[in-house]
């Protein structure tokens, strides 16, 4: 590690060191932090406070909701990406911008407005509720606001990708005889998927940690429509702040599992193909 | 956000004091009329200019703040609960509820109900409440003080009334199956029963109800059920903070300035239930009289009958086991 491969960059160690001092300061202390007042609590304590009845249903909620949303932004946005990318048409920049406001609204105003649509009396709630679809104080309610709120993460990690790619691409499958169809899911879609897999797990991994909108928007209800970021709040309200981080943890725990298991696909999607 | 600001209050200097008043969310405009109120009187009698910086929030994310070093000179939280929290990590110290008179309670609070204009539903009383069809709005018991107040008041209605425990289970575990939304605080609760017009009737404290039917022009009623809750929002100095800011003398002018008649006259005209019993008359019409009961009559004490009815275990988490 010395004379023989000098990088061609100067400041390797500076700007290494930096980055390491600020994902710990950053990302690493908080989650150190977090594990220890987890552990403060003995073993059966922490078994106690995170895997009951009530805890596995919010569990199974939140990542279930939150993997429904990531899974319609990526069809959703794919075709977002597509419309911005490929065609030209008045109003194009202004919805280009729009993309980009679930991120910059507060989440709580978005859950509040999301409500007020689809209740009974909202605007679109007149017509949904009579017909039987519920969109407000339900599980769907939850999956459309985290829809909303990790819509840019997918349409921002795929526009650059469709932009590069060529459109002779296209034109070649096309004059060799492909259906239009043969020519999206054998030309156009394979270079996408690193760049669909990672808004996936981006909008995945926003919508497992929200909190703000969903309160508004799920009615709460223990067993059915309460998400584990309520009982985490439930739970510092009898300042109880050793159980309420074990359930932090075990949520940080699944997410940091299911990440990884995303970067693997993402890295086999990758090596597949450069080999295709 | 506002609570990292405040906390850098700066130390006093000789003619100007800042103080510190960390309270829950609904009371801004009480504590900003009762804090020019104050710094009035203590410039004219000790010719110091003293600034109050109020800070507002849940009450126990407030307490929690207060726990983890927001430099609280007073705090004013809408639970015993929050300030024994703060108590219990001896931030304040000693006998705290006896230092000031009323057990540290310049003013009470209850719960009561509010309906839709005229009363369609007809409902007058707790059990009314439970009757098929009614629809009952209140926050989430295990985020809100509003929640659990709900809950005390629901549950005190039944075995103050002569009903047995297992009747009180019954009849909360029926009202809670009539509460279409579970909000997480006061005001997420009063922005359904208001804006999104769901539910026939709101568990409200007191004061928020009074604003919440002056604000409808005529569209929402207030009811008094006969028997409620004494909700009592403690005063307390903060000792390890004003000892540490030299601030202990000015804090207590400022509390004890709570009591004294105008002070009073403020209280009420916020609509929470003034402590001095002549102020309370002169108001006779905005307060009228029902059985507010104390927690003491249904467990030892707020922090006991969290425990019991609310925290993980308690009967609130029997009322939704699925079957």
């Amino acid at each position: 590690m010395s004379h023989a491969n000098r990088r061609v960059l100067p400041g390797f160690s500076l700007s290494l060191g930096y980055t390491l001092f600020y994902l710990s300061v950053l990302v690493v202390l908080p989650i150190l932090a977090c594990f220890s007042k987890a552990a403060s609590l003995t073993a059966s304590q922490f078994w106690a406070a995170v895997w009951t009845e009530r805890t596995r249903a919010a569990y199974a909620l939140t990542f279930g909701t939150s993997f429904v949303a990531a899974a319609v932004n990526v069809a959703l946005g794919l075709l977002i990406a597509w419309v911005l990318v490929r065609y030209r048409f008045p109003g194009r920049r202004v919805m280009d911008a729009l993309i980009d406001l679930p991120l910059a609204l507060p989440t709580a105003v978005g859950g509040l407005v999301y409500a007020s649509l689809y209740v009974k009396k909202g605007w679109l709630g007149q017509y949904l509720v009579p017909l039987g679809i519920q969109a407000a104080y339900s599980r769907l309610a939850i999956v459309l606001v985290l829809v909303f709120i990790g819509l840019p993460f997918v349409v921002r990690t795929v526009q650059p990708v469709l932009e590069d790619l060529d459109a002779e691409a296209e034109e070649a499958a096309a004059s060799l005889g492909a259906t239009r169809w043969q020519s999206f899911y054998r030309v156009i879609l394979p270079p996408l998927y690193p760049a669909l897999l990672t808004g996936f797990a981006l909008a995945f991994a926003r919508s497992l940690g929200e909190y703000g909108s969903v309160v508004f928007v799920s009615g709460n209800m223990p067993y059915k429509t309460e998400i584990a970021p309520v009982l985490i709040v439930a739970r510092l309200e009898e300042f109880a702040y050793g159980e309420a981080t074990a359930i932090a943890v075990v949520l940080l725990v699944i997410s940091l599992a299911l990440l990884v298991v995303i970067n693997a696909l993402d890295r086999w999607s990758r090596r597949s193909e450069a080999h295709a | 956000m506002a609570v990292l600001l405040l906390a850098a209050a700066s130390p006093t200097r000789a003619a100007s004091v800042e103080l510190l008043n960390v309270s829950y969310d609904p009371t801004r405009e009480l504590w900003r009329d009762l804090n020019a109120g104050f710094a009035a009187q203590y410039q004219k009698e000790k010719g110091v200019a003293v600034t109050i910086k109020q800070s507002h929030g849940g009450s126990s994310a407030q307490a929690r703040a207060v726990i983890e070093g927001l430099a609280a000179d007073v705090v004013t939280l809408a639970s015993y609960i929050d300030t024994a929290a703060i108590a219990q990590r001896g931030l304040i110290t000693g006998d705290w509820v006896k230092r000031l008179p009323n057990d540290s309670l310049p003013y009470t609070s209850t719960i009561v109900f509010v309906v839709r204009k005229g009363n369609p539903k007809g409902i007058r009383d707790w059990p009314d409440l439970v009757r098929p069809g009614v629809e009952v709005i209140t926050p989430n018991p295990k985020t809100s003080g509003n929640g659990y107040l709900s809950f005390f008041s629901a549950w005190g209605s039944v075995v103050l009334r002569g009903g047995s425990r297992q009747a009180a289970i019954d009849y909360v575990t029926k009202l809670y199956k009539q509460v279409p939304v579970l909000d997480s605080g006061a005001r997420g609760a009063t922005v359904t029963f208001v804006q999104r017009e769901i539910g026939d009737v709101h568990l409200a404290w007191e004061n928020e109800a009074r604003l919440e039917v002056q604000e409808a022009k005529g569209e929402l009623d207030i009811i008094y059920p006969p028997i409620s809750i004494r909700a009592e929002p403690h005063v307390a100095l903060v000792d390890a903070n004003v000892d540490r800011k030299k601030t202990r003398a000015v804090a207590e002018a400022y509390l004890k300035y709570l009591y004294t008649e105008p002070a009073q006259q403020t209280i009420a005209r916020h609509f929470y239930r003034p402590m001095n019993e002549a102020v309370l008359k002169s108001h006779a019409a905005t307060f009228p009289a029902l059985r507010m009961f104390s927690i003491k009559e249904i467990a030892l004490d707020f922090p006991d009958a969290h425990k019991q009815f609310i925290a993980e275990g308690g009967v609130f988490d029997k009322i939704y086991k699925p079957r």
